[in-house]
Order: C-alpha cells, then structure tokens, then sequence
C-alpha cells in the first residue's frame, strides 16, 4: 500500500512538473516581446528597457522557468499586466466562482446520471431504457454554450423566470443561487449523459451476478437491491468517469462563464487574452492544467478505497 | 449477410448530409453567403431565402452550407494530423518496447491533462486568436488519444505467429510496423478516427464560438451562435439553425463510430 501510494505521488507531482515545462514552453518559447505588447508600438527604448528589467524578461529563460515554478509553489503567480495587481489577488477573486459553478454542476450531474442511469437499467430494454439511451445520446452531441443558449431563450427570454446571465454576488443568497441555475444545468446535463451511460451498463453488469439474484430471493424489495445491492458494487467505473468529467466540467466552465457573463475564472481567461495578458494566462492554463491532473490522481487513489481488490494489483 | 447495426445506418446518413451540404457549397449555394443586403435584414423564411436573413440581411442557409465545409475541413485537418502523429508515436512505443514504450506513453498521459481549450487558450494568448491555432490545438489533444489506442492495438497484434514469423524472416522491427502491424490496427484506428470527427466538429465550435477560431466573415457555426447570442431578443430563430446543424454532424460522426464499432469489433458488442 506505502508502494502504491509512492508510486502514484512520484507519477503525480513528476506530470505535474512536466505540465508546467509545456505551458512555461510555449507561453515564452515562442516569438514576440511582451514589452512592446504593453506599451504599444510608439515606446521608447528606455521605457521597453525598464519593463523588460521589471518583468525580469532579459534573465535565461531557465533561470525564469525555475523562479516562476518556484515563486508559483508559494502562491505568487507574479504580476499581471493588464491589471497591475498580482495575479494570486485576481485568482483568489474569481475562484469562489468557478468553484461553485463546478461544484455544482459535478452534484447535478452525479445526480441526474444515477436517477437515469440506474432507472434505465432497471427497465431494462423497456421504454424507460430506450428513452434514456436515446436522450444522453442526444446530450454527447449537443454543446455546452448551444445548450446555455436555449436555455437562455427559453427561461430567460420567453418564460423570464431566470436571469439570463450575470451574477449578483452572494450577499443575496437566492439572486445568487437562480443566477447559478441555468449555467448549472447547462454545465452537467452534457456530463451527465455520458455517465448515464456508464451507470445504466455498469449495473446492467453487476444486475447478472448471483448475489443480485439472491438478495431479491431473500425478499429485498426491488429498489432496496438496486441503491444498495447493485449500485455499491457498480461504482468503480462510475467513479473513474466522475473524475474523468470533474476535469471536463471545471474546464467546462470556462466556455460557461463565458455564455454567462459570470465572473470567474474563464471570463478571467477572456480578458486576459485580449489585452495580452501573458502572466495571467499563464498561471490560469497552469491551474486549470493542475486541477486536471489532479482530479485524475485522486480517481487513483479512489479506486482502491472503493475496491480493495485493486490494492494487491497496483 | 448479417444486418447493419441502426446506429451505423443513422449515423452513415446523418454523415452524408452534412457532407453532402459540404460538398455540394463548394459547387453552389442559395446566394453568396457573404452578400450583405441591410434592408433585407432578420428577413422571414421566404422562396429566396429558405431560413431567412442574419443582422446583415445575408442567406441563412448559404452561410450554414460555407460553415459546414469550414467545420468538415477542421475536423479533417486536425484528425489526419493528431491521428497519423498518434498512431505513428504509438507504434513506434509498441514496436520498440522498454523505456521508449513507457516514455511515450507517459507523455501521452501529460498531452491528457490539456484539454484542446486550454491549449488553444495558451496560442491565442502567444499568436492572437486564429482558425489555424485552433486545428492545432484539436490536433494536439488527439495525438495522445491515437497512440494509446495504435499502441494498445499494436502490442496484441506482435505477439501473434506471423509477426514471429516475419521477425524470424529477418524483417525489421519498423517494416514489420509498416507491413503487419499497420494494416492489422487500420480497424480500431479507423473507428477512432470517426469518433474523434465528432469531438473536432464540437471542439471547433466551441473555439470559434468563443472568438478562438474562425475569425469573421469566415463561415462558422461556432462563430454564427456567438454572433446570435447577442440577438436573442430580435431574432431568436438565429440562434437555432446553427446548433441543430452542430448537432447533426456531432451525433452523425459519433453514430458512425460507434457503429462502426461494433461492426469491426464483435466482442465489443454487449446487450445495448
């Protein structure tokens, strides 16, 4: 267990390393001076000279490669251009946001994929079974902002029980939770399609086994076998693909935040990009890069809480 | 002969359609689809303009036809280079074996952690925002999805009795790659290949809706629903049109695949 658990840290923090080599090499390797994109085409060589000096761009590029690694590690991302306030203040901002939204939409979807999913395999080949197929094959395909769109129009523009984007803040708790609704909902029924999936044939799975069939020999009703017989036992894939989206969603919520107006993380992204921002966008591809690899290495460690069995093959 | 799965019949005609729109814009469309005419803007379906007109009075459907070429000509050009990239590094991980085999797979591991946004985020940022950057950024994040499934696919097919033979003949480890190995995983590639059509066309929309890729007036469904999101009060028929054709093309390719599937791969087919 020590072993598999080294092992998987070393992978861990070694991928990690290997993501910030990536971003830091394509974000510096490449042409261009970010002085002359701050001060615009008219600066003079003193000015450009300084900004260079201030920005620390005239040290080897290994050299910046290792003091923004290292000065990343205890939370200073450095500065951002456009905004002239470090950009940890900017993150630590706007991560409330994003985490909610996240969050969220990972509770909606784990959620509505499990109603479905198990009611599907329940009916197995019935209506029941064939309308959820059919609905999250639908749901893979439809995108993300399409689906924000419609909902937009039909919520907001039609009915207008919803706002249709922008976020009040929480100091008004309700405003704030239906201001989260729609882009909730946008952010995981795409996700919970594809778990719907995996839920309906990984029960469908252990529905076959022998203990199933005891247990509603011995006179457990139906619903008590499935939540607590099947499902339990249905899990080690569901989980791994719960990791697998915990990535997609957070990612996901930059496009979200985007159809939404809300102020987070990705709209963060945005603003940077069009005003060249490189710090910020920089150290934001870092984090959402990190929190995908490390949503992965937790299914890692999940895994062998949830099936013991995996332990003596890691 | 056995029958075609339906998802594969579906899929191959969904597919056809939108190629078919593809194909058939480069020959003709309605109108030209970059003929402004303001009067005529947020015009109803009518004879001439079948879907009516945008904000610019130009052919709803004569731009839903350019943008569906746009969108077939990303997905190809990011799937041949991420796929025929992918496909080589994992046969080359499969032929070589030991370290190699592990370092390439490793790196693929690292290429997950970048979601194609992310990636066109950090060109954008470099370059400035461009379609080119973003069949880059698609390309990118399906080099490691094909050498996991070529290497996967690889290793079973070294371990059967020609490819000992071939070796025992004294062929090279890369012409056994290029004769035996290659022609044996074309199946499980191909499928891949078809279902990654599918997630470029929705990776392009996304980019282009977000201003990450087809820049104007270059057609685009991505970029035609971010145009129209800021119309949803006047005309919201706009936003429709080019979500459902989005649609289409993503279930059709994905069908396909699948399909395709589990036609090619008879152990794949489970009670559905």
């Amino acid at each position: 267990m020590a072993y598999f658990l080294f092992r998987r840290t070393l992978g861990f923090v070694l991928t990690l390393l290997a993501v910030s080599v990536v971003v830091f090499a394509v974000m510096n390797i490449l042409p261009g001076d970010p002085a002359l994109t701050i001060l615009g085409l008219d600066a003079t060589e003193d000015a450009l000279a300084a900004l260079r000096e201030q920005f620390g761009l005239n040290d080897p590029l290994l050299s910046r490669y290792f003091s923004w690694v290292g000065n990343a590690l205890t939370g200073d991302f450095g500065t951002s251009h456009s905004f002239r306030v470090p950009v940890s203040e900017l993150i630590a901002e706007r991560l409330p946001m994003t985490i909610s939204l996240a969050v969220a939409g990972m509770i909606f979807t784990v959620i509505l994929a499990l109603i479905m999913g198990i009611g599907a395999a329940a009916n197995h080949r019935k209506a029941g079974d064939w309308g959820v197929m059919f609905l999250s094959q639908l749901g893979i395909a439809v995108p993300a902002f399409w689906l924000s769109m419609l909902l937009v129009l039909l919520f907001a523009v039609k009915l207008r029980w919803l706002p249709p984007g922008g976020f009040p803040g929480w100091s008004d708790p309700v405003a704030a939770m239906r201001a989260l609704i729609l882009p909730t909902v946008a952010l995981g029924l795409v996700q919970s399609s594809v778990l719907a999936r995996v839920t309906r044939s990984s029960a469908l799975e252990v529905m076959r086994q022998d203990f199933v069939r005891t247990a509603r020999a011995t006179g457990f009703s139906r619903q008590r076998v499935l939540w607590r017989h099947v499902l339990p036992n249905a899990l080690v894939p569901i989980v791994t693909i719960v990791g697998m989206q915990f990535a997609a969603l957070v990612t996901g919520t930059i496009v979200i935040e985007n159809v939404f107006y809300l102020p987070g993380l990705g709209r963060l992204i945005f603003q940077s990009i069009a005003n060249r921002d490189l710090p910020t966008v920089q150290a934001l591809v870092m984090l959402f890069a990190a929190i995908v690899v490390t949503a992965n290495f937790i299914v890692d460690l999940l895994y062998v809480v949830i099936d013991p069995r995996l332990k003596a093959r890691a | 002969m056995k029958r075609l799965p339906v998802n594969l019949l579906i899929g191959a005609a969904l597919v056809m359609l939108v190629i078919g729109a593809a194909a058939l814009s480069l020959i003709w469309t309605p109108h030209d689809y970059t003929d402004m005419n303001i009067r005529g803007k947020f015009g109803p379906p009518s004879e001439t303009h079948w879907l009516g007109t945008d904000q610019l009075g130009r052919d709803v459907v004569s731009q839903l036809m350019a943008a569906a070429r746009n969108s077939m000509a990303v997905a190809l050009a990011a799937v041949l280079i991420g796929g025929s990239i992918g496909t080589a590094l994992g046969l080359l991980a499969s032929a070589i074996g030991g370290w190699v085999e592990d370092l390439v797979m490793r790196i693929a591991d690292i290429g997950f952690a970048f979601p194609a946004l992310l990636f066109a985020i950090m060109l954008a940022a470099v370059f400035g925002p461009s379609l080119t950057n973003a069949i880059l950024a698609i390309s990118f994040i399906n080099i490691p999805v094909f050498a996991r499934v070529a290497r996967a696919s690889a290793n079973q097919i070294w371990t059967r009795e020609y490819v000992t033979a071939a070796q025992a003949a004294g062929l090279t480890r890369a012409a056994i790659s290029r004769d035996h190995i290659l022609p044996n995983i074309a199946a499980p590639i191909i499928v891949q290949a078809t279902i990654e059509f599918a997630v470029a066309i929705l990776a392009e929309a996304a980019l282009s809706y977000l201003g990450l890729g087809a820049q104007p007036p270059a057609p685009s469904w991505g970029r035609m629903l971010s145009e129209a999101q800021t119309l949803m009060y006047l005309a919201p028929q706009l936003a429709i049109y080019p979500g459902l054709c989005i649609v289409t093309a993503v279930l059709g390719f994905g069908l396909l695949g699948d399909g395709l599937r589990d036609v090619t791969d008879p152990r794949l087919v489970r009670e559905r």
